[in-house]
């Protein structure tokens, strides 16, 4: 379990260096999406369309956020994970098209170790964790697609030792998830 | 006859209990969350604890919101026998409902089922879903426990035949081993057993209203399985899956066997306020 400050976006050899189990703290800027977001980036990438932001080397939160307006400015009022296997099928697919190099969430995903190998790690935030998660996030930069609702919107949010995010699956290809879930299932074969 | 119970009284407690829900936590939960971390063999899962307490503290002391996921708002109102009413009491719930959204606030979570269009006030089709019930006496009692998709999606129900009560064990441990990190463990599960097809539903609803400490001896004996998985908070291993079991059973028809398990996360939101009881 070793701690890690990082920045934004995350360099090759600092992806190289995390194990599955270590904590990393991040500072910079990431990008919410979630179900309807993912399903409108892939439909626009398929179309050969630009996206109103910029994925390169971005970290892609699957959080819907609580805010709330005050004057023209958005704060966070609540910010945790949401449940990250939701986008493990179009996962791979956006992988595909653009740089990603963090993925933040909860509870895991599915099959999705092979396609972040060698360029993208998962981070795991403490689910349910909503206050803690506001509490490191410094701003609201800006929104996009707000048509798609409060939380499946595309909000931009610059944090600051936004943690502790606990590596879940590293570039190397391990996935600690998979790993308790196979121990799991030999437990649950002998108590049946 | 509870002349006390008005309209606006309603309103107001609704507001009231639902702000108290989602900013804390019930002081049972919070201690078996405290005694989880003492016992935890895992370096991870201390740590994913440590973030809970931390979580709860700062969500306490700024009056928002534990989870951002502020659920999906589901009421429980038993009503006294004695009680009569003038006014209209669903109205005066969702009324409540929908001032408490904009001012604790409350994220918006109800949309259309098909079209995925969000009402904007958690109010809606069907929503919230408020469940009612007589009981003696000439009081109301509500009981809002909002619920986050997380854990309810890895919620599962089966009809049994009459003969496999014995399956209902590893129907459960199936269940919680399916979900893993997914309902933001360390969970409290509740087990609905009998009834009918929506009531074995209801019941395992309820039943993770009760106090966490109270189980029985089946229900300790399956909170020891559920641990004994290893999945741990969030998924990431640990000594501690779940907090607690809690089992609710209703008679049910000879031919059929229906169980319900509803996962609930570690944030089991919920409060309650009686009003009336006056002569």
């Amino acid at each position: 379990m070793t701690e890690f400050h990082l920045s934004m976006p995350l360099k090759k050899e600092e992806l190289e260096q995390l194990s599955t189990g270590d904590v990393v703290y991040l500072t910079g800027t990431v990008l919410t999406a979630r179900d309807e977001a993912h399903a409108r980036i892939l439909e626009l990438a398929g179309k050969g369309e630009e996206l109103p932001f910029d994925l390169e080397g971005a970290a892609i939160y699957h959080c819907g956020p609580l805010m709330r307006q005050k004057d023209d400015r958005w704060e966070v009022v609540a910010a945790g994970p949401t449940t990250s296997a939701r986008m493990s099928k179009m996962t791979p697919r956006l992988l595909d098209k653009y740089n990603v190099t963090a993925l933040i969430g909860k509870g895991g995903m599915d099959n999705v170790a092979g396609s972040l190998k060698g360029k993208c790690v998962y981070l795991a935030f403490t689910g349910g964790c909503a206050a803690l998660a506001a509490e490191n996030i410094r701003e609201v930069e800006t929104v996009h697609w707000p048509d798609l609702g409060m939380p499946e919107a595309v909000w931009v949010l610059r944090v600051e030792n936004f943690g502790p995010l606990i590596v879940g699956i590293d570039a190397k290809g391990n996935d600690l998830f998979a790993k308790i879930e196979e121990r799991a299932r030999k437990v649950f074969s002998g108590l049946r | 006859m509870a002349a006390d119970i008005s309209y606006d009284t309603v309103v107001n407690s609704v507001v009231e209990i639902l702000k108290k829900a989602q900013t804390g936590l019930p002081q049972d939960v919070t201690d078996a969350l405290k005694r989880a971390a003492s016992q935890e063999s895992s370096d991870i899962a201390r740590e994913q604890i440590g973030a809970i307490l931390k979580n709860i503290d700062i969500a306490s002391r700024k009056q928002v919101p534990v989870c951002q996921d502020t659920g999906i708002l589901i009421f429980f109102v038993e009503i006294g026998r004695e009680v009569k009413l003038d006014f209209d009491l669903e109205a005066a719930i969702i009324e409540g409902a929908q001032i408490a959204t904009k001012t604790i606030p409350l994220r918006p979570n109800a949309v259309d089922p098909l079209t995925r269009h969000n009402t904007g006030t958690n109010t809606g089709n069907g929503i919230p879903d408020i469940k009612y019930e007589f009981v003696e006496g000439n009081m109301i009692r509500i009981t809002a426990a909002p619920k986050g998709a997380g854990s309810e999606n890895m919620s599962a129900i089966r009809m049994f035949n009459p003969t496999e009560a014995d399956r209902i064990r590893e129907f459960v441990l199936e269940t919680i081993l399916k979900a893993g990190g997914k309902p933001c463990p360390p969970i409290i599960v509740g087990i609905g057993i009998g009834g009918s097809f929506d009531k074995a539903a209801r019941l395992s609803k309820l039943a993770l209203l009760e106090d966490t400490d109270k189980m029985d001896d089946f229900e300790k004996s399956l909170l020891e399985d559920i641990n004994a998985l290893g999945i741990g908070p969030m998924g990431l291993g640990g000594d501690t899956t779940a907090l607690a079991v809690h089992i609710k059973k209703a008679c049910c028809h000879t031919a059929s066997l229906p169980v319900a398990v509803n996962i609930q996360c570690w944030a089991n939101r919920h409060a309650s306020v009686t009003l009336g009881g006056g002569e």
